[in-house]
């Protein structure tokens, strides 16, 4: 049982901070890290896995540093994002020199193991520069394991895998969680998160925004405000008439209307609703008791960024 | 050292495009020595021309250049350096194994080849051909560690080696006196004109610097530049783009 600590981290390159005084406690089980791109989850992945210092705060394992503390790899299993590897061997001959350079008592037994666990036996003795995408993550999956780690940190596993290895790998990496090890992979996807993680960390603008199990991740999502962009013959009269709705908590008036049946196709209405199925239910028959002809009514835009940055300013 | 390390680096030193290039080099040296005794007979002159102007002045610092930078550098660029670095492996021994395979490359395809050539051209007269396989192989030794401690500090290692072996050694150091002093080729031509002894004079297969200071200098920049670059690859940032 391996608990990673991440205190106060914060990591900067020149003038761009990638991780803003992050905390979090990653204990036994998965976790999930999850962020838009450009959130710094490779870049505390990398300090997690010690292949970068923060520039403050501290990053240890069971109470050791682990950047600069090359002892510590007998205890984590990295997962790179990128794809390269020594890719003029096979992928045998690759987890073989893994488990050597573990100096492990038994590489070949420890090689076997692994890439049974990985289901890629089959195929060891090819070559690796002849891999599906699958394949290579499968055998990059192998080198972390070689070793039996307590600790797994795997950056965006997912990526590019077809549904089918996304399935095996999701498995694979519930076992390693219910094994009792610490298990920590990063995504851009909800979805994919939810399946596997039994915890959620989620980083938006190098920030810890929210942590918690999938539920609670899922709630603080859908119970959000959730903003519309509305368009109709007289915006402001509409504007004034949904401000007395208690499902509303703010409206934005974009460039005024000229009064009625002077649409100018360029106004419109920003209404940030608290209870949106209450919402969408009133708005029709608001606007017929007022007289005013709805044109448009649409969601704004419901990216995960969105998503995420009212997560941060919550 | 570490015999994983090493064969990783032979392997990815060797395959492929890369052989062929390493190979070229002493391939051209022979048929050049080979003709040039064809057609010129046993000419001392001529084999100091070919031996120190081709094998220590382009050959070597070449091969020093492809090995040093390709032991560590694809690797750094690709970043299958993590699966190293995310070892319980020592980083000095990790840069120690990959030097000595790059240094034992260019012994072999650069020393041994200016050996042979040295005998195809003069036989063992004068000393040139030992003279020469001496002094090419301490310069690749140095000149491998030069570059892979480049390769571990900057992306650009290939161009400032080409830079630094061709621009600055061969032409500014046949030109500018102080800048001899600073030469690796200048250091190893020290140790091939102590062993080539009293004909070296005449033969012009004369060094810019002193044999003492010479072997100081190039021990010092081997040991210097490969404790140093341990030391930078244990704290190297790998890029985290895809
Ligand atoms: N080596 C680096 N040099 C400069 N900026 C970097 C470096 N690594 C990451 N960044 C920046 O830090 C931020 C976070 O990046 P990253 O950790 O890769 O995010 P994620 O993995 O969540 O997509 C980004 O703005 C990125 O441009
Ligand atoms: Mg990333």
């Amino acid at each position: 049982m391996s608990t990673l600590q991440i205190s106060q981290v914060s990591r900067w390159f020149a003038n761009v901070v990638a991780v803003n005084d992050v905390t979090m406690t990653i204990g036994p089980g998965v976790t999930g890290l999850l962020g838009p791109n450009g959130a710094g989850k490779s870049t505390l992945i990398h300090m997690m896995g010690g292949l970068l210092g923060p520039s403050t705060g501290s990053v240890t394992l069971d109470g050791d540093v682990i950047w600069r503390n090359e002892q510590i790899y007998r205890r984590i299993g990295l997962v790179p994002e990128r794809e390269a590897m020594y890719d003029v061997v096979t992928g045998w001959e690759f987890v073989l020199a893994n488990a050597r350079l573990h100096r492990l008592p038994d590489p070949e037994g420890a090689a076997e193991r692994a890439l049974e666990t990985v289901e890629m036996t089959g195929t060891q003795d090819r070559g690796i520069a002849g891999y599906s995408k699958g394949m290579k993550q499968r055998i990059k999956m192998a080198t972390a394991l070689v070793h039996d780690p307590p600790v797994l940190l795997l950056d965006e596993p997912f990526n590019g895998m077809d549904p089918r290895q996304r399935l095996q790998l999701m498995e694979l990496l519930r076992e390693m969680g219910r094994q009792g090890r610490t298990v920590l992979f990063s995504s851009h996807i909800l979805e994919e998160v939810e399946q596997v993680a039994s915890n959620i960390q989620v980083m938006v603008a190098g920030r810890h925004a929210a942590s918690g199990d999938f539920r609670e991740i899922r709630r603080l999502m859908t119970e959000r405000p959730h903003q519309y962009t509305i368009r109709s013959d007289d915006d402001r009269a509409l504007a004034a008439a949904i401000m007395t709705e208690g499902s509303v908590s703010g409206v934005q008036l974009t460039s005024t209307g000229r009064g009625i049946g002077t649409h100018d196709g360029g106004g419109a209405l920003h209404v940030q609703a608290t209870d949106f199925a209450a919402f969408v239910r009133t708005l029709p028959p608001l606007a017929r008791r007022h007289g005013i002809r709805l044109y448009e009514v649409a969601p704004a835009d419901e990216s995960l960024e969105s998503v995420f940055s009212y997560l941060v300013s919550r | 050292m570490n015999g994983t390390v090493a064969r990783l680096t032979a392997r990815g030193l060797l395959g492929r495009r890369r052989a062929l290039l390493l190979l070229l080099l002493p391939a051209v040296l022979l048929s050049l020595s080979a003709m040039a005794r064809g057609l010129a007979g046993a000419d001392q002159q001529l084999a100091v021309t070919l031996l120190g102007g081709f094998a220590l002045g382009t050959l070597v610092p070449l091969l020093g250049l492809i090995a040093g930078t390709g032991a560590i550098g694809p690797e750094i660029d690709d970043g299958s350096i993590v699966y190293l670095l995310t070892k319980p492996l020592n980083r000095h021994a990790i840069v120690v194994t990959k030097f000595a395979v790059a240094a034992a490359v260019v012994t072999v395809l650069g020393a041994l080849p200016t050996f042979a050539a040295g005998l195809v051209l003069t036989g063992t007269s004068a000393n040139l051909a030992v003279g020469y396989a001496v002094g090419t192989a301490v310069a690749g030794v140095a000149y491998c560690a030069l570059f892979l401690l480049l390769a571990v500090v900057t992306r650009n290692a290939v161009v400032i080696g080409l830079l630094y072996a061709l621009v600055w050694e061969t032409l500014i150091g046949q030109f500018v006196p102080g800048a001899q002093a600073l030469s690796i080729q200048q250091w190893s031509l020290a140790v091939t004109e102590r062993i080539v002894g009293a004909p070296a004079e005449q033969l012009g297969a004369t060094s810019a610097v002193g044999l003492a200071t010479a072997v100081v200098l190039l021990v010092v920049v081997t040991a210097g530049a490969t404790w140093y670059a341990g030391r930078q690859l244990r704290t190297i940032r790998l890029t985290s783009e895809v």
